[in-house]
């Protein structure tokens, strides 16, 4: 297997520049697959027998809650990244990511309070999923705090990464909180090995919604790495051109 | 549809406001933050453009 492609996504102006072809063609598109995905979920899709409307909730929640994790996920591969290969755009991918992931994991727990009401009662309890996916809220409050607190840049990129490697531990305890504790919360909506729950005509929106809020994300990512490339890389000359290029 | 009118579809049965509320401010949260990220490139740009041409200046 080839690594060159390791090796150029290692490269801040090799970066910048694939994403400067793809950040607003992936956001875009995630634009189109949300609106898709929550029209057809919040119009189309048949009333839960259960939970009657109120489970309309849930083409927001289920997305924001998965890519809280997996940005998590990504934020915490690129500070293992960091600390073993010092490479530079993990810790550019960190503080990119972190403030997209603090905001997606605040929408799944408001989303989940919401839906709390009608369906349990009350708008939050203090049970392991909502409690572990509050720490993960809190886990990227921390690496933003960090971010933006010291002085030190370089010690505050090692902080952040040590934090998200360490953090990664609330990933499984998310996950399997369902199924250790007793819980108000319903089991996982996406399951690779087994077929969904829920009928197609409500699962298939659930797809594309996620789908949408990912590229949504991703997009954004690219973005806001591509603006931290250029604040860490000013000193490059391909830089300056870049900045110049366009006038002011 | 799964609803018969547009103002059923308003009302969500009697959960209209949960619905809603959820979708107003996670549609805020999503704009807020890529009008954020939009800004902050354009603002980065600008600043080291500045720089670039002071610096050229001297």
């Amino acid at each position: 297997m080839s690594w060159t492609w390791f090796h150029k996504l290692g490269s801040p102006k090799w970066f910048f520049q694939f994403a400067s072809r793809w950040s607003l063609g992936v956001f875009l598109s995630g634009v189109v697959l949300l609106l898709i995905g929550l029209v057809w979920g919040l119009a189309f899709a048949p009333e839960d027998y259960q939970q009657g409307n109120s489970f309309r909730i849930i083409y927001i929640h289920v997305p924001a809650a998965i890519l809280a994790q997996s940005c998590y996920l990504g934020l915490g591969v690129a500070g293992f990244v960091f600390l073993v290969w010092q490479m530079k755009m993990a810790p550019i991918f960190i503080k990119s990511v972190a403030p997209l992931g603090a905001l997606v994991a605040l929408i799944a727990l408001v989303s989940g309070a919401i839906w709390g009401k009608p369906t349990w009662g009350t708008w939050w309890v203090w049970d392991a999923r909502l409690t572990s996916v509050l720490v993960l809220f809190l886990l990227y409050m921390g690496v933003i705090a960090i971010q933006n607190s010291l002085e030190d840049k370089i010690l505050a990129d090692k902080a952040v990464a040590v934090i998200g490697v360490v953090g990664l531990i609330n990933l499984p305890i998310i996950k399997y909180s369902v199924e250790w504790w007793n819980t108000l919360h319903q089991p996982a909506t996406f399951k690779l090995t087994e077929k969904p729950a829920m009928p197609m005509e409500m699962w298939l929106p659930l797809l594309i919604s996620s789908l949408g809020l990912y590229l949504f994300i991703a997009g954004l990512a690219m973005l806001r790495m591509q603006t931290e490339v250029l604040n860490r890389e000013r000193r490059s000359s391909w830089v300056k051109e870049e900045v110049l290029k366009n006038g002011i | 549809m799964a609803f018969d009118s547009f103002s059923d579809f308003l009302q969500m049965g009697r959960h209209g406001f949960y619905v809603w509320s959820t979708y107003g401010i996670s549609g805020v949260i999503l704009f807020a933050i890529a009008w954020q990220s939009w800004q902050q490139k354009k603002q980065v740009k600008r600043q080291l453009a500045k720089r670039f041409i002071r610096e050229q200046e001297k």
